[in-house]
């Protein structure tokens, strides 16, 4: 079924099947055709719209003078006086000048209907003969068929230049190694409050609470000692070492026997990302010890190993194993010890 | 109708006007005809005939939209910055003032609140994106549901659906750009994405964002790539998109003398030219107006970004939210680990999978449909959604299946504003998006036979006319009238449908023939697509059927004048020849 001669691509035909085609209907005459009193008004209604809207373009340019933005950017309802006045006076001065060019092709142009024929989307047979022949030309005569060698060792070669084109964007990044299966949690680093960077004492949280908190070597201090990272390396860091600290009923808590220690006077502590996609959650319900991922829902219980009760996820909320220091403020035992936030491939490697 | 054309206004001749001597307008075009020699090519194309119906204006609102995003795009890169690069905010804007964030998320605020205009155009530019995507999806249904992807078009199809995907991603990356806590959770989602990719998903993330999210690189690559890669591609594939329309011709709906050779409508110039280049203003007024009266991604409100910080009700723009509610519904704990290597399989299959999946079903369902009907002639001509029942009930399958998975997109939405439980609303929306589309299909399809049956009622026995009539028995009748010449004509100006049978599969011997069992599979769904079509009547049909009406026509009394209270509307009886009848 590949080759179609020209008689199989003609379109479909209706003829008189079953009723013959009446025919182009007989032009109607509009009102601007025959009454000169309405061609004429016609004629003002768009002048009258032109007209307008370059009133409008010159209050475009008087808005922009005159009404302020910085402080007094959320005048009029909240949108700022000069985006609506700019907004209004454009979007008029634009509408007229469509709606008036539009008046005037309906009223004004002629509106007769023309026929032109369509014509099969193929060339003609001649056509595709001659380009046929001429392609054919040009593969004798350049021997691209009878010397396999020169042709083959040209296909090999454009190929291999698939290489360097690929190679020369290895440098777009660092290779992952196993740098998504480490935080900047360490043996004893303080728990600290993440917008404050306070380090955060076992005592001082209630039951029911659940505080945000971020590793100290966020907040290098000359007392803490650890150094002050550059932006990108900080960014990352903050990415993946964010915790939520709660504090339930110790007897609430249902611990595996392997992590048992790694609670402190039932505070326990789980990454922040969701092991979904990588959300940071946030939705805590203390009753239900339930925390929530507003993006895609998935429900985690902090009282059972912040176990999936719901939603898309598959994986627990790593655990964070805590410890108080001798100031009795909330320490990290060690790294997370699996990678948090989202699966990937090599995850179980690492 | 006769009308004394002698009054016909000057300006408005029906001949387009001969050249006198050469004036200032024609010099300019010989000078620039010698050098160019356009003269050949625009004498063609200059009165080249567009037909006209309101459903082809859908295309070029996606098509004005982009250029509005073109013109308000560079007038955002004057000044915004795409760099990740952390600074002070010290602009106008008070709430901010003194908070660290992105040189992006910094200088957009700048660009919204310290240049004036600025904030105007950033609400026009994401206006003209929403815009852009929904033209193009309302246009790709118009194409659809009127079977105006068939051949010749198919191609075109291809490169719009292309265009779509296109359009998506650049409304992506342009809304991941401002650095604000919105997009860059956005942003680390895509990330999470990415590394669900089997083998190289991490790979992929490392060399995307330079190393770990987020890290610093990714807001000056996606700008590179909203700004220029994704831009060049979109105006390539526009281009190759109109011009396959103009050498194609515009498909038109059938009518009296509107047949599958010729097309019917106004000239390119000046009729077409005024009406499209008008309707440009058109819509960019109205995306103006939006710009300034309704606000859209007030990105100072939601702050910079901060990769521990997430705000309830985060959603994408609206044409991310259908693979977002798919990934929501997604049934707990779907993830294996296969030989120590994990497969996320509920994150690859609603993103990585369905939309790359829906958009190649998309792309090839011409090409289904031709394979199925076997059909080798050009069409040009559209059909009307029920004339073609299995097509117009798999679009709104997929239309079902589209907004079941949008609005399981928004379930944390609809669980606050409608106060239920987002629990229930995602356990319905798992069974849904498999039933919805199942039983929009058949009610469609359903549908359309009935739409088909009423219209061949219509052909046979004519239009019901309000008129009752009683009889000296007392029964009480509607009376019929026949439809107008054109109404019919339009009606019946369709295809028969042909089912595809295999005949002869087996030769003499009893061999089957190579491509026999394709065949049997063609057969069975060209069954399954036509067999149940209701065909127009034949003039045979049609014939028996206007003699019967003339018969009962005529034992019902008074057909010699208009029934009491009709003498003046198109439901008198038809007693002259000089009655128009009802369209």
């Amino acid at each position: 079924m590949s080759t179609t001669t020209q008689g199989e691509n003609l379109p479909a035909q209706h003829e008189a099947d079953p009723i013959a085609d009446p025919g182009l209907p007989d032009h109607t005459w509009r009102p601007t055709d025959v009454d000169t009193r309405a061609e004429k008004r016609a004629e003002r209604q768009v002048a009258a719209m032109f007209g307008l809207s370059a009133v409008f373009a010159v209050l475009f340019v008087v808005s922009y003078f005159v009404f302020d933005i910085g402080e007094d950017w959320d005048t009029v309802g909240g949108l700022g006086a000069s985006n609506v006045s700019l907004g209004v006076t454009l979007g008029l001065s634009l509408l007229l000048i469509g709606v008036g060019i539009i008046h005037w092709a309906r009223k004004l142009m002629a509106d007769h209907e023309m026929v032109e024929m369509r014509h099969p989307a193929r060339s003609s047979d001649e056509d595709r003969t001659a380009t046929l022949a001429a392609l054919d030309a040009g593969a004798q005569e350049s021997g691209i068929g009878r010397r396999p060698l020169v042709r083959n060792s040209l296909i090999g070669s454009v190929a291999m230049l698939g290489l360097p084109a690929v190679v020369v964007l290895r440098d777009l990044g660092p290779l992952p190694g196993d740098k998504l299966a480490h935080t900047i949690w360490e043996e004893g680093m303080r728990l600290v409050r993440d917008v404050i960077g306070t380090p955060i004492k076992a005592s001082d949280i209630e039951i029911g609470d659940l505080i945000n908190a971020a590793p100290e070597a966020l907040f290098p201090t000359e007392e803490n000692g650890y150094p002050v990272l550059p932006n990108g390396e900080y960014q990352v860091e903050k990415a993946k070492g964010a915790i939520i600290v709660v504090r339930m009923e110790p007897d609430e808590i249902i611990a595996p026997a392997d992590r048992e220690n790694w609670t402190v006077d039932g505070i326990i502590s789980y990454s922040k990302i969701c092991t979904h996609v990588g959300c940071p959650i946030s939705l805590y319900e203390r009753t239900t010890h339930h925390v929530l991922c507003p993006c895609h829902q998935s429900t985690f219980d902090l009282a059972d190993s912040a176990k999936v009760v719901f939603g898309p996820a598959a994986r627990p909320l790593p655990q964070l194993p805590l410890s108080v220091d001798a100031e009795g403020y909330l320490i990290a035992q060690s790294d997370f010890t699996e990678p948090i936030g989202a699966s990937y491939w090599e995850r179980e490697k690492q | 109708m006769s009308v004394d054309t002698s009054k016909v206004a000057s300006s408005n001749g029906r001949n387009a006007a001969t050249a006198s001597k050469p004036g200032r307008a024609s010099g300019l075009a010989n000078w620039a005809d010698d050098r160019l020699g356009l003269a050949t090519a625009m004498k063609k194309n200059l009165r080249k005939v567009f037909p006209d119906h309101w459903s082809f204006m859908l295309g070029e609102i996606a098509l004005w939209s982009f250029v509005v995003l073109l013109l308000t795009g560079v007038f955002l890169t004057l000044w915004f910055v795409p760099s990740m690069g952390h600074i002070t905010y010290e602009g106008s804007y008070d709430q901010l003032r003194g908070v660290g964030m992105s040189e992006a998320m910094a200088s957009t605020v700048h660009i919204s609140f310290d240049v004036r205009g600025g904030l105007l155009m950033r609400q026009m530019h994401h206006w003209a994106a929403s815009i852009f995507i929904a033209a193009m999806m309302v246009h790709l249904l118009r194409v659809a549901f009127t079977g105006a992807y068939r051949k010749p078009r198919e191609l075109n199809w291809v490169i719009g659906c292309l265009l779509l995907l296109l359009g998506t991603l650049e409304g992506f990356t342009g809304y991941s750009l401002p650095d604000d806590l919105l997009s860059g959770t956005g942003v680390r989602a895509a990330d999470g994405f990415m590394k669900a990719t089997p083998v190289v998903g991490t790979y992929m993330s490392f060399f995307l964002f330079g190393g770990e999210f987020p890290g610093e690189s990714i807001i000056p690559r996606l700008y590179i790539v909203h700004v220029l890669l994704i831009p060049g591609l979109l105006l390539g594939l526009i281009a190759a998109h109109m011009l396959l329309l103009v050498y194609h011709k515009h498909t038109q709906w059938p009518g009296p003398g509107r047949t599958e050779q010729n097309v019917v409508g106004f000239p390119m110039l000046p009729v077409y030219a005024a009406k499209a280049g008008g309707f440009f203003f058109v819509v960019f007024g109205v995306i103006a107006l939006m710009g300034g009266l309704m606000s859209i991604n007030p990105v100072w409100k939601f702050g910079p970004y901060d990769p521990t910080k997430v705000t309830a009700g985060s959603q994408p723009d609206w044409y991310m939210g259908w693979p977002d509610g798919a990934l929501r519904i997604i049934p707990t704990g779907w993830e294996s680990v296969i030989f120590g290597y994990t497969i996320s399989w509920n994150v690859l299959l609603p993103i990585l999978v369905l939309p790359p999946l829906m958009l190649t079903i998309l792309a090839l369902i011409p090409f289904i449909e031709a394979w199925i009907t076997g059909d080798k002639r050009e069409h040009h001509l559209l059909q009307r959604p029920r004339n073609a029942p299995t097509r117009t009930a798999v679009f709104v399958a997929l239309m079902t299946f589209y907004g079941l998975l949008w609005a399981a997109g928004g379930n944390d939405i609809i669980a606050i504003r409608l106060d239920m439980s987002i629990n229930a609303i995602t356990y319905f929306m798992r069974v849904a998006v498999i039933l919805g589309p199942i039983l929009a299909f058949w009610i469609t399809r359903r549908w359309c036979i009935s739409l088909q049956r009423h219209d061949n009622e219509m052909l046979l026995h004519g239009y019901e006319s309000g008129v009752i009539l009683r009889s000296p028995e007392g029964s009480y009748t509607e009376r019929h009238l026949p439809l107008s010449e054109t109404r019919a004509y339009t009606l019946t100006a369709r295809d028969r449908d042909r089912v595809f049978t295999v005949d002869g599969d087996r030769d003499a011997a009893g061999v089957e023939a190579p491509d026999s069992r394709s065949q049997r599979l063609r057969a069975r769904l060209s069954r399954w697509m036509f067999a149940h079509n209701v065909q127009k009547p034949t003039a045979a049909e049609l014939e028996e059927a206007h003699h019967h009406a003339a018969h009962e026509a005529e034992l019902q009394s008074g057909l010699d004048h208009p029934v009491d209270g009709h003498q003046f509307d198109d439901h008198r009886l038809r007693d002259t020849e000089e009655v128009p009848l009802r369209d």
